[in-house]
């Protein structure tokens, strides 16, 4: 009798495995930086910009020093002698110019929240008594906050040197745009957009921790973060270390989300103060300084048409899009990359042939802004399903027909979209309809009209999107960042028969150990619970990229099942070779190698580990056993793997107090293979909640002269439990035909739809009373303004 | 020294009498000189829930508290709550629902829940779940799983035969 997968008695891909690692965050066991205390351990706080923009006059550090239990103070000229600086800059976005930028201030300050002053001291709380005793005299400067004053003839220069504010352009021009606009019976809307400036709010702040030994030249950073390898290229690149002698260890990571893949100053200077003071040093940030230096993301302001003919048909596309992204372009990955994703992706779910943009990337003296969950897709997607609505109510069709006629068909793959994106396996056409059926759409609008009468206002807003997952190397190594595009894994078979592995994805809770126990288990046939997985480890780990856009399954994931399935290739050959039969012949089952055909048991994992580990002796002559299998892996042909996906929001609007009541949320999303239904669930749900958040909530509000105004967990308004819908999530599965496995990635597509779908349901629900919303976040205020109560 | 207070509380069970300079924080004590690195600091600012242990039975902010108001106080932890067997029940739904991600804010969404169900006389809804657990910030899981989790532990509980009033 033969299996199939699902019937094996170590069957786990697919299946809804709980997280074996959970356990241990449910108990209070959790290994996050600030719980770890070294011997000797320092710690370190920082002075702060207090102005935006300013000239710095003067240090004086003299009674800071002279408190007890002050070991060092650094400002940024002495750290500059340690440190070398970074330049946020990809080759392959041409044009693009950012100025070198230190580790910490160096006699400008360009942003609210730059580091200025370090001290390191006996505990925290003394290295922030000694910051109260610095003395910084300042000349405060012109602050560029606004990004289109920023680029006025004559606005105050942020980087002299560079001539303007302006970090890169990109132009994109395809098809007759012109054309398309001026047929005869086109149907033309244009809308501006406003995306506030929004953060990730990582429930644990940034940490680190620099442990130098100084008798091996070794030093290892405890890091809070996603992507150890790249971590330890630039540590080594700018502290001027070996590579090899720097080792990154992430165990758990409270909350990611893309702000812990960057490069900090305060985490890099914490390490050479480690380096220089030969002791370890801990930094961890308060909230304040959280809102004040993680990065910022989104800032756009767009204006956008688009055209359909009188049939519906979508004719052209044509955007203008903004940015600001604070004093420099972060480094490693650039502070292009959010704008760059906004003009790219917008329309790609539609057949679309002409398609104009222009994106400006603007230098301000604000937090610097890259690369948050989702990454310029919520920005795309909102203002292409805004123009969708837009154009379905100036033509008088329902939003989900004209979405419907327009979208690309799922037979018509591989596809290249006017940016030059190529799509492959996505499946509109089955999640749209899908999606209707399960919001039961028809009479959910029956619904709308009715209670309209009775003067309650409800709205239904769509989206239709894709997701970039599974990058190749076209998205950073082509332009120069240490930021790999491959992944690798390692599986192994210990003495007792035990199968280990590890990864160069990582885990911040998404479950990414827990998939890769599931691939591990089912290839080797063995129990998940003799699967032990390492991740997060530079010392310990295969090189790899780590884990962002959504590429820690599909990528991790391809790698783990083709290092096990070297391993199981491993075993069997021993098994044939001890048992004198052929390896076809043998199959693994609950940890014992057993004859395909009939099923009996021939040896168990534990006793052929026993035979080749400690009696050699006993092996067939001539036999060289391995049991340790490495394998890596990258996407080719493609330069992302496309995820597709609908979402719809229900939401009831209170026309007298602004306030917005989310009644329901759906989500039909295509990730292609299934690993483990419930954490792709419940990435999506997560997803769609930060994506409400900024749709509703987030914003870091500034002031004209750059001083963020609501730094604080109490004035920074996350989503809460009272205010969140149930998220119903349903999926069509369209493998990727990039990997074996046929994964695609799930982490993003929340984020990147929800607040698409919130704008457009908001803006249905006030659709009587002509007036609508294209700012995020649409707060009670703005709603009140937009119809004309304050 | 003359600059420490001298306290003695109950952590976990167990009694504690040490010295502590006036402004630390009852986290700090906890984290810093006992380990208990279960409990953790997100805002500091009473707001994120992060860092809810038990005062006296009744969950309270350990950023807010200073180590010297808790003199002569009982404090529970995730960690003794855990030893103690208070917390299984949730835990195990908690598992199942996969109602943790990142894990860093769910020490405290226990104990919010926990409060939750030993005070509420009848099975809380949905509803009364989410605004009891309002004060808890989780930033991962868009908090769906966790009112599934903590439904369904106040479901058995409500099925179980109640114990008998003591007269």
């Amino acid at each position: 009798m033969s299996l199939t997968d699902a019937d094996r008695p170590n069957s786990y891909i697919g299946r809804s495995v709980p997280r074996p690692n959970a356990r241990r965050l449910l108990q209070g066991r959790g290994r996050f930086v600030d719980d770890l205390v070294l011997p000797r351990m320092l710690h370190a706080a920082f002075l702060r910009s207090q102005h935006a923009h300013a000239r710095i006059l003067s240090i004086d550090t003299t009674s800071a020093r002279a408190l007890p239990g002050v070991v060092a103070i650094y400002d940024g000229d002495d750290m500059a002698a340690h440190v070398t600086p970074w330049q946020g800059v990809l080759t392959h976005l041409s044009g693009m110019r950012s100025p070198p930028q230190p580790v910490m201030a160096r006699g400008v300050t360009h942003w609210q929240g730059e580091p200025v002053v370090m001290v390191v001291a006996e505990s925290r709380a003394v290295a922030e008594d000694a910051l109260a005793l610095i003395e910084v005299d300042y000349q405060p400067l012109d602050a560029v906050c606004d990004m289109e004053a920023a680029l006025a003839p004559k606005a105050a220069l942020i980087h002299p040197d560079l001539g303007s504010n302006l970090c890169w352009e990109r132009r994109i021009d395809e098809g007759d745009v012109d054309g398309a606009f001026a047929a005869p019976g086109a149907i033309v809307v244009e809308r501006q957009f406003t995306f506030g400036r929004h953060t990730g709010v990582t429930l644990e702040p940034r940490a680190c921790i620099g442990d130098y030994d100084p008798a091996e030249d070794r030093l290892t950073m405890h890091y809070s973060g996603q992507a150890p390898h790249m971590m330890q290229s630039v540590i080594a690149r700018h502290l001027g270390l070996p590579e090899a002698r720097v080792r990154i260890v992430a165990q758990d990571v409270g909350g990611s989300y893309g702000i812990k893949i960057h490069t900090y100053g305060d985490e890099i200077a914490t390490l050479a103060a480690a380096r220089l003071l030969r002791r370890p040093v801990k930094f961890v940030a308060d909230r304040l300084e959280s809102f004040q230096s993680d990065i910022h993301a989104r800032d756009h302001r767009i204006t956008a048409r688009a055209a359909i003919d009188s049939t519906g048909r979508l004719l052209a596309v044509d955007v203008d899009d903004t940015t600001g992204i604070g004093p420099y372009s972060v480094y490693p990955r650039s502070s292009g990359i959010e704008g760059n994703q906004v003009i790219n992706l917008i329309g790609a779910p539609y057949r679309l042939e002409n398609y104009r943009a222009r994106l400006r990337v603007v230098f301000q003296n604000k937090v610097p802004m890259c690369q948050y969950r989702a990454v310029g897709h919520p920005i795309a997607m909102a203002v292409m399903e805004g123009l969708m609505d837009d154009l379905a109510e100036a033509s008088g069709r329902d939003p989900a027909d004209l979405r419907q006629m327009n979208l690309r068909a799922d037979d018509s793959y591989p596809a290249n979209s006017p940016q030059g994106l190529r799509f492959a396996d996505l499946s509109h056409e089955q999640c749209l309809p899908k999606l209707l059926t399960n919001m039961d759409y028809r009479r959910l609008r029956a619904e709308q009209a009715a209670l309209r009468d009775q003067g309650i206002h409800r709205g239904i807003g769509l989206v239709t999107m894709v997701e970039v997952t599974n990058p190749s190397p076209m998205f950073y190594g082509v332009g120069g960042a240490p930021i790999a595009a491959q992944d690798g894994a390692s599986a192994r078979l210990d003495a007792s028969g035990a199968v280990h592995v590890s990864n160069s994805v990582t885990e911040q809770g998404q479950g990414t150990e827990t998939v890769l126990a599931q691939i591990a288990a089912q290839v080797m046939g063995v129990d998940i619970a003799d699967v032990h997985v390492t991740t997060g480890d530079t010392a310990t780990t295969p090189y790899g990229g780590g884990t962002w856009a959504s590429r820690g399954a599909g990528i991790g994931g391809e790698a783990m099942l083709q290092a096990a399935k070297a391993l199981r290739e491993q075993v069997l050959q021993v098994a044939a070779a001890i048992l004198q039969t052929e390896s076809d012949a043998l199959d693994i089952r609950d940890g014992h190698v057993v004859d395909t055909a009939s099923g009996q048991g021939r040896i168990s994992l534990r006793d052929l580990a026993q035979m080749v580990y400690y009696r050699g002796n006993e092996l067939p002559e001539g036999l060289k056993p391995e049991l340790i299998a490495t394998r890596h892996f990258k996407v080719s042909d493609y330069p992302f793997v496309f995820t597709n996906g609908a979402m719809a929001a229900h939401v009831e609007v209170d026309t007298e107090t602004g306030l917005v009541r989310l009644l329901d949320f759906w989500v039909v999303e295509d990730v292609g293979t299934i690993l483990n239904e419930k954490l792709v669930d419940e990435q999506i749900r997560g997803g769609v909640v930060q994506g409400i958040g900024g749709a509703l909530f987030e914003e870091c509000i500034y002031s004209d002269d750059g001083q963020l105004q609501n730094a604080t967990m109490a004035d920074y308004l996350v989503p809460m439990a009272a205010e969140m819908p149930d998220i119903h999530i349903d999926h069509v599965c369209t493998p990727t035909r990039t990997s074996e496995l046929g994964a695609k990635g799930a982490g993003e597509a929340g984020t990147a739809g929800a607040p698409g779908a919130v704008m457009n349901a908001i803006n249905d629900a006030l659709r009587p009373f002509g007036t609508r919303l294209s700012q995020m976040p649409m707060t009670p205020e703005r709603i009140l303004k937009a119809l004309g109560h304050v | 020294m003359s600059d420490t207070l001298s306290i003695t509380l109950t952590v976990n069970g167990e009694r504690i009498s040490t010295q502590v300079p006036p402004r630390l924080p009852l986290i700090d004590l906890l984290r810093e000189t006992l380990g208990l690195t279960g409990t953790h600091l997100g805002c500091a600012q009473g707001v994120c829930g992060a860092c809810t242990v038990r005062v006296d039975g009744e969950t309270a902010r350990s950023c807010l508290m200073l180590a010297a108001q808790a003199d002569g106080c009982q404090i529970d932890t995730v960690e003794g709550l855990t030893d103690s067997g208070a917390l299984a029940a949730l835990q195990d739904a908690f598992h199942r629902h996969n109602a943790v991600q990142c894990g860093y804010c769910t020490p405290g969404i226990l104990l919010a829940a926990a409060e939750l169900l030993d005070q509420a006389e009848n099975p809380p809804t949905r509803d009364e779940i989410r605004d009891h657990i309002s004060g808890n910030y989780c930033r991962c899981t868009g908090y769906q799983s966790v009112v599934d989790a903590i439904a369904e532990v106040a479901g058995s509980r409500a099925a179980r035969p109640k114990p008998e009033t003591a007269p």
